[in-house]
């Protein structure tokens, strides 16, 4: 039995799978199915049933965020399907895997979403950085509706679907789904007020669901194998299987994909490699740069949304970026600061006024201009821009590596300060 | 009052090339409203002519039907379209966290000093311009940037020399025409 269903066809080493070939191994199965008579209904409850969580970062139950999409004779006729695959998490790199690696896998599992919130019309919106990936999802784009896996009426479903490859120009706050929209739209990409909620009123109006790249990519194994099969992928408490990545100074870096319920410590010392020569473990990032610190204390943790959760942290993305011992924490956050201030879109004052502030802050520290008191400057942004107090989730996200390394790293920053400049050197 | 014209009011909008109206009539296809093109539009300008001129906004604007301050509102939030010249190549460097820790300022150093150019500049023979991008999504083999299209990978001084000749001897990525 298949048990890694999102990466299993992709070899880096050569082209990724044409059409035939894709079907060769097994795909567009779930299509067939659906053709077969599974009805939209069916659909929706194998993937409520299956406990799939969002794998864009938040971890929302997607059966439960597509059953609030109207449905029946009375709904909107045009709906939406649109892919966020806008990956620009700082420490992020597994949705450019599964795009460059196995497209039509992410064209199947559209298709499924599409069928069961029968939306027929579907955007990706991917990253205007990942040319890659835009080769190779055009061209899958183009067999599959060669094949008539899209087009009017699929496999004589009376289903109709089209896919339309939308590339965007850079912005981090594309990947909040109703910024995602505005920018769709043509618009500046500002975050929406919710309600409504996209799947009542998203795109031009329109109901629409937005999911994640990794997020779809399980859905044809879910429909194809069922959902006793997709609960025993798991080794932990989360069902299915996750990409989960590692960046800094390891032996070798990398994205895997892994069962829910493993160890961090598994992931960065048998997968990892463990540290590189010469450098310790000081803490790490879980699932990119929007999540609190953990310690070496944590790394024997299973990988699951709520034990990630419990120990005060996030699994997010689960592409964990490693703080080694000789570079400087200070200014690792610093980096993060200096981004999510650059990124902050500017339609809420405590984001687009307190990050740069925090940001000058960080850069006050390196140059040994910082005073005693910015650290309670620093303290009180966390306390400003926490969850609630803007928005979107920008600046709270930038706000959980900053509360948590002025906890961890108390010693480094009061260093910054006494020694008037960075006590690990220039970086 | 002077009979003063404000600058912008003689700025007349250039003539889009039938290639560029091709690509922005295909576009209009894909989305049922007109709007939603103007950001496709301005990458279909800047592909072609490098960056998107006053003239060609407005030209965009017209095409368009979108109100010219909503056009340059678009254009002036997104990372990659440029409203000011730039060199035959676009470098755009991840300087994110995990580019950041495995040492990519030394590496953004050595471009300084090679091409005399640091962010927001283009080198004195035009042939790079050297910016800045949020990571860039490929961490376990930082350092990493782009230059034009294509993608380069755990990056050292050596590789910044190689590139740099490779690049200043091959046509230019920034403009197709």
């Amino acid at each position: 039995m298949v048990v890694k269903p999102l990466t299993k066809n992709i070899d880096m080493s050569r082209p990724p799978m044409s059409v035939e070939q894709y079907q060769g191994a097994g795909g567009y199965v779930s299509i067939k199915n659906i053709a077969n008579g599974l009805a939209p209904e069916a659909v929706l409850q194998l993937v409520k049933d299956s406990g799939l969580k969002g794998r864009g970062g938040a971890g929302f139950p997607t059966g439960l965020k597509w059953s609030f999409v109207p449905m029946g004779d009375n709904a909107p006729k045009d709906k939406y399907l649109v892919v966020n695959a806008d990956e620009m998490e700082p420490g992020t790199f597994k949705d450019r895997l599964l795009m460059e690696g196995d497209p039509h896998l992410l064209i199947e599992g559209m298709i499924i979403a599409a069928y069961t919130i029968q939306a027929s019309k579907a955007y990706i919106f991917l990253r205007g950085e990942y040319t890659e990936s835009e080769k190779a999802l055009s061209q899958a784009i183009k067999e599959a509706r060669k094949a008539g896996f899209l087009g009017r009426n699929i496999l004589d479903t009376g289903f109709d679907l089209d896919i339309v490859l939308h590339t965007s120009a850079g912005r981090y706050i594309c990947g909040e789904e109703t910024a995602l929209l505005n920018a769709l739209e043509g618009k500046r990409a500002n975050p929406r007020a919710k309600p409504p909620f996209p799947q009542v009123s998203g795109l031009w109006g329109k109901p629409t669901i937005v999911n994640n790249v990794e997020t779809i990519c399980n859905l044809p194994g879910i429909i194809s194998h069922g959902v006793q099969w997709y609960q025993s992928l798991t080794k932990g408490i989360d069902h299915g299987t996750k990409l989960f990545g590692v960046s800094g100074r390891v032996k070798t870096p990398g994205c895997w994909e892994l069962p829910f319920g493993i160890t961090i410590r598994e992931v960065i010392e048998e997968y990892a490699g463990g540290m590189q020569d010469g450098y310790e473990l000081r803490a790490f990032l879980p699932g990119g740069g929007s999540t609190d610190f953990l310690l070496p204390e944590h790394l024997d943790l299973t990988l699951d949304y709520d034990e990630i959760g419990k120990a005060g942290s996030r699994l997010a993305t689960g592409t964990m970026i490693i703080l080694d011992d000789k570079t400087c924490p200070v200014g690792m956050v610093g980096n993060l600061m200096h981004f999510f201030s650059h990124e902050s879109c500017g339609w809420c004052t405590p984001c687009r006024d307190g990050l740069p502030w925090v940001d000058q802050i960080f850069i006050d520290l390196e140059q040994g201009k910082a005073r005693p008191n910015d650290l309670q400057v620093l303290h009180d942004h966390v306390e400003y821009l926490g969850p609630g107090r803007t928005f979107c989730a920008l600046a709270p996200g930038a706000m959980a590596p900053l509360g948590s390394a002025l906890k961890h790293f108390k010693e480094d920053f009061d260093a910054h300060l006494s020694k008037k400049c960075c006590p690990y050197g220039t970086h | 009052m002077s009979s003063k014209v404000i600058a912008s009011t003689s700025i007349k909008a250039r003539p889009l090339s039938p290639s560029e109206i091709d690509e922005i009539e295909h576009e209009m296809t894909l989305y049922p409203d007109k709007r939603a093109v103007g950001l496709e539009a301005l990458k279909i300008v800047q592909k072609h002519q490098g960056w998107v001129s006053d003239e060609s906004m407005l030209a965009i604007s017209r095409y368009l039907d979108i109100p010219v301050s909503d056009l340059e509102g678009v254009a002036t939030f997104f990372n990659l379209v440029f409203r000011k010249p730039v060199g035959r190549n676009v470098m755009l460097f991840c300087d994110s966290v995990s580019c950041w820790i495995m040492g990519c300022e030394s590496i953004r150093k050595h471009i300084n000093d090679k091409l005399e150019i640091d962010y927001g500049e283009t080198s004195a023979d035009g042939e790079f311009t050297f910016l800045p991008v949020p990571c860039l999504g490929d961490c376990d083999r930082a350092p990493v940037m782009m230059v034009g299209p294509d993608l380069h990978r755990n990056l050292t001084p050596e590789k910044i020399d190689k590139i740099i000749l490779d690049y200043s001897n091959k046509p230019g990525t920034g403009k197709t025409e």
